[in-house]
């Protein structure tokens, strides 16, 4: 007997249930989805009626070239952007957070109760905006790309290390030793001993934080202003403004933005449920 | 002699720069200039008064009920919708990977192409929502435009995009539930009801910790889809202390600004820490 039916108690399939729930879902989830995709192929006039029907002529082309062309192909330039800035600080926190992980499961000391309270302080307490770009300005890169890279790297990281140091606990301290005795120093034992068997975290830890900062709106909002170096959130929430007679557009824009995170829900499914559940069964 | 460690200390570094130069010092620095007056260039000391007009300037104490409205209201739906979603998705309902599917999509969907979608379909003559209302007879409210409701639209749509969250924590929790809890009910003739509310409900008690716990801090913290779908408003019925950081920060207003960062941090460490510390406090017995 299944777990599905020790809490249920139906021996069967429960028909009824099942087809008012498929119902509710497609009225909430799906219509909304769907909503978006006739509105981005619909042509101006008909997309302005914000109503829900088929559209009378197919403009996936047409209103697809528009939107890329729009203010001198500012959405091609944010994708580039995006795409830099998710490669660049999820690299970073992968690599940093790994690190420091493994060492803070390896080496207990007395600073691992202070390491920790900083690390869950990351999760909690809300980053101080006007501050911290006082201290960008004061390094020379705030309105930078790198600076909005180490800014997605400093925000990420706790959550990171949380996952690492859950998995270098399940590695045993043996495989360290007789790497040790081989004559590994502590960086050849890191990156070529352990960083390997980390394998599915680190897949885990690079989906969530990719979909995570390639929807970030909030830090580019504040430490990379400018059209130039606009991101992909960006440009939706300056063409909102500019495209009001224009849900088309508007629409396609959604659409095509929705897409990278479709791609990694379709492939990585199992590892995002992995790394956004990890702490719900031990508390 | 000490002992060889090939755990060396300074595989923090890279991470204890980082994170201690854009995130700690800003954090302390924010206690300080929360206490002047600020240009980002010079600043004078003017002790408390941010505070002062923080709590009384109407639209400033608005955002802070508000928050607080925000939270909490978006938490409870989580955790309620949260848990029956995920009773009826362990079940043998048809379709339950298509079902998990479009309930948790919405988690990772662009939070600002989903506040564009409810503005448009929120609207109050031609949107969506108040169309099919109308064949049923209801004349929708102006979700977005009525001081009553604007924050509250808000707050639906969060749960909409965030429950997908709480679900799959939920899916989690109660499928970590040992069989022979519920075999051992079974046998002691336990209804559906009597399990849920006996096994189940007790035993997925470390995931409603962490969706309480998760949702409550972004919920404080939420800025992305009230700032997008209302700007605060109608006026400022709907401001909440983050879009009150964004708009005294637009306003130039920097030692304000960070006196409400500081405000934010008070009222998020006010609320979690001692509400983890409860939750945690009471291990289930088994």
């Amino acid at each position: 007997m299944s777990t599905a039916e020790l809490v249920n108690h139906k021996p069967g399939r429960n028909y009824l249930l099942s087809v008012v729930a498929i119902l509710a879902s497609i009225v909430v989830f799906v219509i909304p989805f769907a909503f978006i995709v006739l509105t981005a192929v619909k042509d101006r006039q008909q997309a302005a009626l914000l109503d829900f029907s088929w559209p009378h002529q197919l403009r996936i082309v047409q209103n697809f070239v528009e939107v890329i062309q729009a203010r001198d192909y500012m959405l091609v330039i944010a994708y580039i952007n995006s795409t830099i800035l998710t490669v660049a600080s999820v690299t970073g926190m992968v690599v940093l957070a790994a690190m420091a992980g493994f060492v803070l499961q390896r080496r207990r000391s007395r600073w691992n109760p202070f390491i920790n309270f900083l690390v869950l302080s990351g999760l909690i307490i809300p980053p101080a905006v006007v501050p911290t770009i006082w201290v960008l300005q004061r390094l020379g890169l705030f309105r930078t790309m790198s600076g909005l890279i180490l800014i997605e790297i400093a925000f990420g990281l706790s959550f990171c290390i949380l996952l690492f140091r859950a998995f270098v606990a399940t590695i045993p301290r043996e495989l360290d030793e007789a790497a040790v005795i081989d004559g590994a120093g502590p960086l050849r034992l890191f990156f070529q001993v352990i960083f390997p068997l980390l394998r599915s975290v680190i897949v885990t830890v690079v989906v969530v934080q990719s979909v995570a900062v390639f929807n970030d709106f909030v830090n580019p909002l504040y430490f990379l202003p400018g059209d130039q170096n606009a991101t992909v959130q960006l440009t939706l929430y300056n063409f909102q403004s500019q495209f009001t007679t224009q849900y088309n557009l508007l629409f396609m824009n959604i659409l095509l933005i929705t897409i990278p995170p479709l791609i990694m829900f379709l492939f990585f499914n199992r590892q995002i449920v992995a790394g956004m559940t990890s702490g719900a069964v031990k508390g | 002699m000490r002992t060889y460690t090939p755990y060396k200390y300074w595989f923090y570094l890279p991470t204890a720069v980082i994170y201690g130069v854009l995130f700690v010092i800003p954090t302390f620095a924010s206690f300080y200039y929360s206490l002047t007056r600020w240009s980002l260039f010079e600043s004078k000391f003017i002790g408390l008064e941010n505070f002062k007009l923080f709590f009384s300037e109407p639209q400033l104490v608005k955002g802070f009920t508000n928050t607080l409205i925000f939270a909490f209201v978006t938490s409870g739906s989580k955790v309620v919708l949260g848990l029956m979603l995920a009773v009826l998705l362990t079940s043998r309902v048809i379709g339950r990977t298509y079902l998990r599917s479009v309930v948790f999509f919405p988690v990772l969907a662009s939070t600002i192409g989903v506040g564009i979608m409810f503005t448009v379909l929120m609207n109050p003559e031609r949107g969506l929502i108040n169309g099919a209302l109308s064949v049923i007879g209801i004349e929708g409210p102006g979700w977005l435009t009525d001081p009553k409701y604007a924050l509250l639209s808000v707050a639906l749509v969060d749960v909409w995009k965030g429950v997908g969250l709480a679900t799959l924590i939920y899916i989690a929790g109660i499928v970590s539930i040992p069989r022979e809890y519920l075999e051992a009910a079974r046998v002691d003739g336990a209804g559906a009801w009597e399990t849920f509310r006996r096994i189940v409900l007790p035993l997925s008690r470390p995931a409603t910790v962490t969706v309480i716990i998760l949702s409550l801090i972004g919920g404080l913290r939420s800025f992305e889809l009230i700032w997008l779908m209302t700007r605060g408003g109608p006026g400022f019925t709907s401001d909440v202390i983050a879009s009150v950081i964004y708009k005294q920060y637009q306003a130039g207003f920097y030692g304000l600004s960070t006196a409400g960062n500081v405000v934010l941090f008070l009222v998020v460490t006010a609320i979690i820490l001692p509400l983890s510390w409860f939750l945690n406090r009471k291990e289930v017995d088994m």
